[in-house]
């Protein structure tokens, strides 16, 4: 089952963010739906649909994994199910 | 395609890691109804294993949901059916050891507080509620994870004074039992009017008699992301704009409630109970009550102006949250313990907010009298006075309204009080010297009032 979830990475810019998110995600078959992403005054802000498959790659490992790398980058990386924002921001 | 825009993820990302964004409690409703037995052993036995039972996935399950959402839950509880209700089976004068099956079950389950030992004795007092009302001091003494709640009046049958006055011996002996942590038992103890079978906040959290066997409640939170709404906007925006910023907040937050309660429910395999919409504070700095009030436009909370800016957050939120939710239930309304909210105990502090202003409070929010340290000296009666002055509000308006007073054993007004984590710590207020002694030992019902009859 695909599970779509958003990926949001904060942090101060740097050369390689979106390789090593990109490389993480690839390695748990997650797919990226949709990217934005913008740097104002030096800080890097993107944001990702990506949909997961959790039979394979179960949500958590995937969490964990991307923790790694935000370890790595010293940047704040956040991997929620897409439906809370669903839910907080639509009637 | 991102159907989010980049703002509503930063704002979300914004009120959680900024603003206090949480789901202050999922509370697992348990019925103990089948666990009644001849004798307080056997009841507290059976007790023991169903609750364990029911509660084994709680903590985990919520804990994954915190996780995979990125919506921190604060607390996970339990509450079971009024222990009285239950008890009248066992002719046992001593409960205490129910409330000690109580304790190790919620340790067992992994949770900080278990509700339920309770009764509801509004018009009159059977023979669990006299035990239990009787086990009440002992049993928040030799536990620390049990909370107790009485019902001792609603708008349906008026107010039963004699229970008002037992309650008020019953704190003062709590009081003294748990003196050495600063009377901490009676933070564990709550008197209500008009008390609500669905309640998911402790102290005063049970599960009622019309509820299904097990079932989840959600309690929302949140005033840290309100008072950050109304911070930002211009000092010249007027009223109906700040009722109308608070709406789109409340929605927001009560549907993260919505969501979380659904989950938990699914994957729980129990019924979804309902959605609390009450604005609970923290002692943690910018997540509190008083400083939203104070963000309105009263320069300290308790100064005049202060019912009309908590009236109007009050009736914000419940619209709001009407809109998010369509199982409102629970107490739904704000909170205004003085302990647990830094921008109360500051207002205290500073002489600007006292007993009197908090009860004018308690006629327009939900649990008005909560978590005030009085001294240890005042007598029986004038706590009797106070809890029935919250009482006529909650019973003439047909609401609820409670009493959590905190008789700190030892202490005088502007001495100070710590419990430490949710409980906070505050200062001892002081209390009116001008007795209600001869009114009170009057005793009796006061009667319910004519808008009762309804029928």
């Amino acid at each position: 089952m695909q599970t779509r979830a958003i990926l949001s990475v904060l942090g101060a810019d740097r050369v390689g963010i979106v390789a090593a998110i990109a490389t993480a995600l690839a390695e748990n078959s997650v797919n990226i739906e949709d990217i934005q992403q913008s740097i104002l005054s030096g800080v890097f802000s993107m944001t990702m649909l990506v949909s997961i498959d959790e039979e394979a790659h179960p949500f958590e490992q995937v969490q964990a994994r991307l923790a790694e790398v935000a370890e790595q980058l010293g940047m704040q990386v956040t991997l929620q199910r897409e439906d809370v924002f669903r839910f907080m921001h639509r009637v | 395609m991102l159907n989010i825009s980049p703002e509503e993820i930063a704002e979300t990302l914004l009120m959680v890691h900024q603003q206090h964004l949480d789901i202050r409690t999922v509370t697992l409703g348990i019925s103990i109804g089948d666990c009644g037995a001849d004798s307080s052993g056997e009841m507290a036995r059976r007790l023991y294993d169903k609750v364990t039972r029911a509660a084994e996935r709680l903590v985990p399950v919520c804990e994954a949901i915190e996780r995979e959402y990125g919506i921190p839950i604060r607390n996970k509880r339990i509450a079971v059916s009024p222990v009285a209700v239950v008890a009248g089976r066992c002719a046992c004068d001593d409960l205490t050891p129910v409330a000690e099956a109580m304790d190790r079950a919620a340790e067992a389950a992994g949770v900080d507080f278990i509700g339920g030992f309770s009764a509801l004795v509004h018009k009159g007092v059977g023979a669990g509620d006299d035990a239990l009302i009787r086990s009440i001091p002992a049993a928040l003494a030799s536990t620390s994870r049990v909370c107790s709640s009485v019902n001792v009046a609603s708008t349906r049958a008026g107010i039963n004074m004699d229970a008002v006055v037992r309650m008020a011996h019953t704190i003062k002996e709590t009081a003294e039992l748990t003196a050495e942590a600063d009377s901490i038992g009676c933070a564990k103890l709550v008197v209500f009017a008009n008390m609500v079978e669905d309640n998911p906040f402790m102290a005063g959290a049970m599960h009622g008699a019309g509820e299904a066997d097990i079932v989840v409640n959600v309690g929302i939170s949140g005033p840290g992301v309100v008072r950050a709404v109304i911070a930002a906007m211009p000092l010249e925006a007027d009223l109906t704009a700040v009722a109308e910023a608070i709406k789109a907040t409340s929605f927001k937050i009560t549907r993260a409630g919505e969501l979380v309660a659904r989950e938990a429910a699914r994957r729980l395999g129990v019924a979804m109970g309902i959605v609390d919409l009450s604005l609970a504070p923290t002692p943690a700095e910018g997540d509190s009550v008083a400083e939203i009030l104070e963000a309105m436009g009263v320069e300290r909370c308790g100064a005049p102006g202060t019912t009309t800016a908590l009236a109007l957050l009050n009736d914000a939120v419940k619209k709001g949250g009407a809109m998010g939710t369509s199982s409102i239930g629970g107490l739904s309304g704000a909170f205004i313990p003085v302990s647990e909210d830094a921008g109360m105990v500051r207002a205290v502090e500073c002489g600007a907010l006292n007993l009197e202003k908090l009860e004018a409070m308690t006629a327009v929010c939900s649990v008005g009298l909560d978590m005030i340290a009085i001294p240890g000296d005042t007598p029986a009666e004038t706590i009797a006075g106070i809890i029935s002055d919250a009482c006529a509000i909650g019973v003439i308006n047909n609401k609820t309204t409670a009493a959590r007073l905190i008789p700190a054993f030892g202490k005088h007004a502007g001495d100070h009080v710590s419990w430490g984590g949710l409980l906070g710590a505050a200062p001892v207020m002081s209390v009116s010297e001008w007795s209600s002694a001869t009114l009170v030992r009057r005793g009796g019902r006061v009667p319910a009032p004519l808008g009762s009859l309804r029928n």
